[in-house]
């Protein structure tokens, strides 16, 4: 008996292995060749590059503006997802505690909202936006980053915020908090831990979204890192190794913040799946 | 609830609470949404101030797009497949690491990663794998369906595609089905082992039934991400070889953006919402009547 259990234990062992092995090569290929030049590259793309040279990503650093793309990625990402919890939370806590019609149909027109894809929205968005000359910008990106995102945060707040006691709140406004004060120094605090999976769902959104970037933003200057990935793939095709340099580097960040944050992804990952 | 008082005070509160958010909502969702409705009875080129009426001139041509009728088919062949082959896979991971394997969390971790990289990347670099690295392996091993680049032929490319988003989410719906089978009680499953079951039949009897929910989800999810994928697409084959891979995502953009069709583009992108809105809250009625409870 516990034989036959240790031989299937091994077995899933190594199918999980081989499965783990197909999950991680691509990543594997890509570091590899970063190293190499152009021509080891296209003569045999699995052998171990001759010399290290960081040749390629002084180059891919260079040419697509690593330093510009990465600060605009991060100014975005961060800016908005720090927005969206806030003011999601704010909302979610007065709709909860105010439960008037008109509070309960907006709630309702906020979830049933999350169906429209952006593939909807895109068209006149940039009409709108365009004839207002608000495209072009990182902060104009931010706020249509709330305006997305508000309705999945707000719905995964609302069911958190039903789960507070009242009473909690109501102490504190009976020993002189303000509503304002309440919200921020009691609510807001014992949100923390869904606040970090609404952040976590938003990040990887964020970080990784091309499409809306690539319609509002149109100056190079203002390219995020995956607009900047793309657009450096599409003028230097020919050359693979600053090519994969500059996946690797458009990767790295994300893989760097994993390796820390794993575990709270991955959670995070769980817990905002419950809709 | 203690109320503030006074009328002014109130409205003050609540703006303060509600007001940013849903500015925010009504400006960038709403306001398209219902003006995206309108452009669809329009003709407008892009440049031009004024567009004119045109009734449902646009929904006519809809109709008569043969291109965004075959770039629907052919999204919903690739949705049937990666809906269908995303959840299997992910399914039997997560079920495979909930048995009490060590270094778990390590499995669960490498399977995620690609869900940490953006579309528009892991398509590059799949094309790297598809048109270097395969071919390359095709040709020094003899494997003769690796010897040309599968991105190069039109039958093989919708492949590609295929079995990159299946790469990419079977870690994703995996972490949520790990959730769901975590949550199934031992007791139960202790039960029917008492009473006789074999592991199959638990696993068809107890587990899934009770995991109904965390089906919803994930198939919920991989639907719509199917419908409406875009990046991959763009990166990894560009709609090629041939339009061969063009999907709808796809195609709404170029009659839009690049044609400068923006009418009958924005009815496309309505047409195309109408059927997912429809499927996807088609598939939560019917999952939902096959909930039970532990």
């Amino acid at each position: 008996m516990a034989g036959s259990r240790r031989i299937t234990s091994f077995f899933k062992l190594l199918l999980l292995s081989l499965a783990l092995i197909l999950f991680i090569v691509p990543f594997a290929f890509l570091l590899l060749n970063s190293f190499k030049e152009n021509k080891e590259i296209t003569a045999n793309p699995l052998s171990l590059p001759g010399s290290f040279s960081m040749d390629n990503y002084a180059n891919a650093f260079d040419k697509m503006n690593y330093v510009d793309a990465f600060t605009n990625s991060f100014i975005i990402t961060v800016l908005s997802v720090l927005l969206i919890s806030l003011f999601a939370a704010m909302t979610a806590h007065y709709f909860v505690r105010n439960p008037t019609k008109g509070n309960q149909y907006t709630f309702l027109l906020m979830v049933a909202s999350m169906i429209i894809p952006f593939q909807a929205l895109m068209i006149p968005l940039v009409k709108v936006y365009g004839s207002l000359d608000m495209l072009n910008s990182k902060w104009s990106l931010i706020y249509m980053y709330i305006g997305f995102g508000s309705s999945l945060a707000v719905f995964i707040y609302h069911g958190f915020v039903k789960g507070i006691p009242k009473e909690l709140e109501e102490a504190a406004l009976i020993d002189g908090c303000t509503r304002v004060q309440t919200f921020f120094r009691i609510v807001f605090p014992v949100l923390m831990p869904t606040t970090a999976t609404i952040a976590i769902l938003n990040v990887l959104w964020i970080w990784n979204d091309f499409l809306l970037p690539s319609l509002v933003l149109t100056d190079p200057e203002q390219r995020t890192l995956p607009l900047s990935t793309f657009n450096f793939y599409g003028t230097y095709t020919v050359d693979f190794g600053p090519l994969m340099a500059s996946l690797v580097l458009t990767v790295l960040p994300i893989v760097v913040v994993y390796l820390f944050a794993q575990k709270y992804i991955i959670q995070g990952v769980m817990q905002g799946a419950v809709k | 609830m203690i109320t503030e008082k006074g009328v002014w005070n109130r409205l003050r509160l609540r703006l303060l609470f509600t007001g940013p958010t849903l500015f925010a909502f009504i400006t960038v969702m709403i306001i398209p949404f219902v003006y995206g409705i309108y452009l669809t009875f329009t003709s407008w080129d892009g440049i031009s101030t004024t567009q004119t009426l045109v009734g449902f001139q646009n929904y006519g041509s809809v109709f008569k797009d043969a291109e965004f009728w075959k770039s629907f088919g052919l999204t919903l062949k690739y949705v049937l497949y990666t809906v269908v082959l995303t959840n299997v896979l992910a399914f039997l991971l997560a079920y495979i690491l909930t048995t009490g394997l060590k270094g778990q969390s390590i499995f669960r971790a490498g399977f995620f990663l690609p869900n940490l990289v953006g579309g528009i990347v892991l398509g590059f670099i799949w094309q790297f794998i598809f048109n270097n690295v395969l071919v390359y392996l095709g040709q020094k091993a003899g494997i003769g369906i690796f010897s040309t680049s599968w991105l190069a032929d039109p039958d093989h490319a919708f492949w590609t595609l295929v079995i990159v988003t299946v790469w990419q989410y079977a870690g994703y719906m995996m972490v949520i089905y790990v959730a769901g089978l975590t949550g199934v009680p031992n007791d139960v499953l202790e039960a029917a082992s008492i009473d006789g079951a074999s592991g199959w039949m638990k696993m068809v009897r107890m587990t899934v039934p009770l995991m109904i929910p965390s089906f919803i989800v994930c198939i919920f999810l991989s639907l719509q991400r199917g419908f409406m994928v875009y990046d991959v697409n763009l990166s990894l084959t560009k709609g090629g070889p041939f339009k061969s891979t063009e999907f709808v995502s796809m195609h709404v953009y170029q009659k839009a953006f690049l044609s400068r069709d923006y009418g009958v583009g924005q009815a496309e992108a309505l047409v195309l919402f109408l059927l997912v809105a429809a499927i996807t809250l088609l598939q939560v009625y019917f999952s939902k009547k096959l909930e039970v409870e532990a």
